[in-house]
């Protein structure tokens, strides 16, 4: 158990190290100045020449970048070329709504889809199945911002209940915060759920005829808790897969979902960063979102030893 | 490009949600917040300002918070374009041109305490000026060549050579007057002399801003105590945030397409002005076959700027015959000049050599005005048997990049935001690639005089040359969108320097 701990820490570490480099010198790569960007469309070259020097774009590429590494290094990510404040600082403050906003979602998503996707494997092909079976395709089928905006037009702007998007700050308190992020949640947890359902349908119905549901069964165990303390433990290995894979679509639906929404969220400051080309934010945001999915996967890989007791056996 | 698919199509998608849901909340009626007269105001704006310091970078967002709100200049321009003195009194210029002598308003403070005198004067200019200065309309500096300050109250400029137009220049958002102590934070926190002070920047949200109880133009009553400056960029959102009264106004509203939704609520007042915008489509002129002036001119008689607007804009802005905006002094309506007629544009293409026409390519950015004015033209263009390519460009990056720097293009189309920027014509090097020793002396001979009526008419004669000339092809102005609730009274409703003056907004009962 410890060595593959050690193990997969200094695998992800490495790749950590690589994706930086990867994403440095695609950035570089990337067409438009920053320094252009900001001094517009009458600047002299003289002035971009300025401007270059004091954004620091003036030296080679591996001096950029091992500057940058040594930053990442010591907790400073650098200033940002447009806002001019510390980007730990603006990643901070976009991270106290975009973590909530996709937690709020990974729980919506999963309250939403375990509970059908068991019932529609127990009642397979009935009536509940077929249901379940249309919810999850429309689901998926139907796009986050895309929810959102039906969201924002039926309960902001024709019932007036929930605020059409913005973010009033969470000193505006706990239940305006969670207001605000309850429409762009649901609008990215509903997509979540339908592949959810989907993939705890299949993996319950796998599981129901293995031997040890059937032990259970025998056992004089009803049929509800066969299926819930014996069936569905183990068919939570794939649900699991899944969800750590969807976290990425759930981080690039966020940049959709905030932009609709208005939300001052992680995904709408890489779009910003983006289009004014503020290199050093992108350069930390992505690096931010890359570290968070390899750490996904680690923890989804911890999460199968966890669960599948067989893994833990065979590693040790 | 996939993801410019993506999103365009679901801008689409976006558009006809919309249209439907606000149908339906039409016949649900509205109902929005009923206020007594407010202090307060929500102002929203597409594009969130990078940074608060227009000394530093050039987007306009920048201006519209901070201009006339937090800094002011030594001179400033009116809601009519016309300049005014502000923190300069009064001027004298010397009959050569080349002094300026500015009386300096006195009793002014800056927000940190700080009094206004001249030696701040001359602190700001020169900072804009220096060596170091990464101020976005430097050249405008260019002809200073000392700055002195026999006086606390007086500032005097020598000019190299005479500047017509920097009294104007002395206004803009770039030229606002800073404290030396505050300047270099002025980026995250400005503070300046106007009638608002800086609160707070929530980053990606906005801005706020509160009254400053020691304005010193005891001239005007402000009557709102708060302001905040709301940042959405997506205009269903924009809508939403309208109808649902999280905003009070938006100056610019974004979609031309869905103010007509607005028409049936009666909370909202939609206000219709024109702003600086001139969407031109700019050719390379020294790129065959752009560089044959015939080929230019069949080119701009094929195109119908009515049909234009109404397909680009959905029937919102003002079709012009040169780079020039009603708003100017001195304007000229040369739509005339080469109006539409699809059989002489033939005709002239095929005196031209191309009787069979040509192919090129077009590289459009991706904002909606620039994609829809493309596919309009495209239309128009294959009328007279020419080929359009529409080759989508990320701006502002690879725009600034491949079009503004490098000049690798055919034909592009953009929104030129800068008042009174005829003179990019005049540049060398610039995008246009045009070079016209006549027109160049025009604009030499407006610096040359500082008389407003001899300006005017050498203005004139500028329009008169290029709309000749046809170095791009002139469409239309850009509209000012405003939609705000009935109640608020004070907005500008043309936009002759990018701003959203907030000195005389009010509610009203």
């Amino acid at each position: 158990m410890i060595s593959i701990l050690i193990r997969r820490t200094l695998s992800l570490a490495v790749t950590l190290l690589i994706v930086s480099l990867l994403i440095f010198t695609v950035m570089d790569l990337l067409p438009g100045d920053p320094a252009a960007i900001m001094l517009g469309t009458s600047a002299s070259p003289e002035t971009l020449a300025a401007l270059q020097k004091q954004l620091g774009l003036d030296q080679p590429l591996p001096v950029r970048y091992l500057a940058w590494l040594a930053g990442v290094f010591r907790g400073d990510l650098g200033q940002s070329y447009t806002y001019g404040v510390p980007v730990a600082g603006l990643i901070g403050e976009r991270l106290a709504v975009t973590l909530p906003l996709a937690l709020i979602a990974i729980v919506l998503s999963v309250a939403i889809a375990i509970p059908l996707g068991v019932q529609a494997a127990r009642k397979h092909n009935g009536a509940f199945d077929f249901v379940a079976g249309l919810f999850s395709y429309i689901s998926i089928a139907v796009p986050a911002f895309w929810v959102g905006l039906l969201l924002i037009i039926l309960f902001s702007t024709m019932l007036g209940w929930m605020p059409a998007g913005g973010f009033p700050g969470w000193d505006a308190g706990l239940s305006a915060g969670l207001k605000a992020l309850i429409l762009p949640a649901v609008a990215l947890a509903l997509p979540q759920a339908g592949v959810l359902t989907r993939v705890a349908r299949a993996a319950v119905l796998e599981v129901m005829n293995e031997d040890f549901v059937r032990t259970a069964r025998a056992k004089g165990l009803s049929e509800g808790i066969a299926i819930w303390r014996h069936a569905v433990p183990n068919a939570l290995v794939p649900v699991f897969t899944m969800l750590g894979l969807q976290f990425t679509f759930l981080i690039a639906g966020a940049v959709l979902v905030e932009n609709v929404f208005n939300l001052p969220g992680l995904g709408r400051l890489a779009y910003q960063a983006l289009s004014q080309r503020d290199i050093i934010v992108m350069q930390d945001v992505v690096l931010f979102f890359s570290a968070l999915v390899i750490l996904m996967n680690f923890l989804v890989d911890l999460a199968y030893l966890v669960v599948d007791p067989r893994l833990r056996a065979g590693a040790q | 490009m996939g993801r410019m698919t993506l999103l365009s199509s679901a801008t689409i998608l976006k558009s006809a949600a919309f249209g439907l849901a606000v149908s339906a909340g039409l016949l649900l009626g509205q109902t929005g917040a009923e206020a007594a007269a407010k202090t307060a105001i929500t102002v929203g704006m597409t594009v969130e300002p990078a940074g608060l310091d227009p000394t530093i970078a050039a987007p306009v967002a920048i201006g519209q918070v901070t201009w006339q709100n937090i800094f002011e200049g030594l001179t400033t321009i009116d809601k009519a374009g016309k300049i005014q003195p502000q923190l300069a009194e009064s001027w004298q210029i010397s009959p050569d041109g080349l002094t300026y002598t500015f009386k300096l308003r006195q009793g002014v403070k800056f927000h940190n305490g700080v009094a206004f005198d001249s030696a701040v004067a001359k602190f700001s200019i020169d900072r804009a000026r220096g060596a170091d200065s990464v101020n976005p309309q430097k050249r405008y500096f260019a002809s200073i060549d000392t700055v002195e300050t026999p006086d606390a109250s007086t500032l005097v400029l020598k000019l190299k050579q005479p500047a017509g137009s920097l009294l104007y220049w002395l206004g803009w958002p770039s030229s606002t007057i800073v404290e030396p102590k505050s300047a270099a934070d002025n980026k995250t926190t400005p503070i300046g002399t106007g009638p608002f002070k800086f609160v707070s920047w929530s980053k990606g949200s906005k801005v706020d801003l509160a009254r400053n109880a020691d304005y010193w133009n005891k001239a005007v009553s402000l009557k709102l105590d708060t302001a905040a400056f709301r940042f959405i960029s997506d205009p269903q959102a924009q809508a939403a945030a309208l109808k649902a009264g999280d905003v009070d106004a938006f100056p610019e509203f974004g979609a031309p397409e869905l103010i007509k939704s607005f028409e049936g609520d009666k909370r909202l007042t939609t206000v219709i002005g024109n702003t600086e915008l001139k969407v031109v489509a700019g050719m390379n002129n020294t790129r065959k076959p752009f560089s044959d002036k015939k080929v230019r001119q069949a080119l701009m008689m094929a195109v119908d700027r009515a049909t234009v607007v109404e397909g680009a804009w959905s029937g919102f802005g003002t079709p012009i015959g040169s780079h020039y905006t009603p708003n100017d002094r001195g304007y000229k309506d040369l739509t005339g000049v080469y109006p539409y007629d699809a059989a002489k544009a033939k005709a002239l293409l095929a005196e031209a050599g191309f009787p069979n026409g040509f192919t090129f390519t077009i590289k459009a950015p991706q904002m909606a005005y620039a994609q829809r004015t493309s596919q309009v033209l495209q239309a128009m263009f294959a009328e007279i048997g020419v080929t359009m390519n529409i080759e989508t460009t990320e701006f502002p990056a690879k725009w600034v990049a491949d079009v503004l720097k490098a000049a690798d293009y055919d034909m592009t189309i953009v929104a030129h935001a800068e008042p009174m920027d005829i003179d990019i014509y005049s540049r060398d090097p610039y995008y246009f690639n045009y070079k016209n020793p006549a027109f160049n002396d025009v604009l030499k001979k407006v610096e040359m005089t500082s008389d407003a009526a001899g300006q005017e008419k050498l203005y004139g004669e500028a329009q008169t040359i290029l709309s000749n000339d046809v170095p791009a092809l002139f469409l239309f102005v850009m509209p000012k969108l405003g939609v705000w609730d009935g109640k608020v009274k004070g907005l500008w409703e043309n936009e002759p320097i990018p701003s959203n003056v907030l000195t005389d907004v009010h509610w009203e009962e």
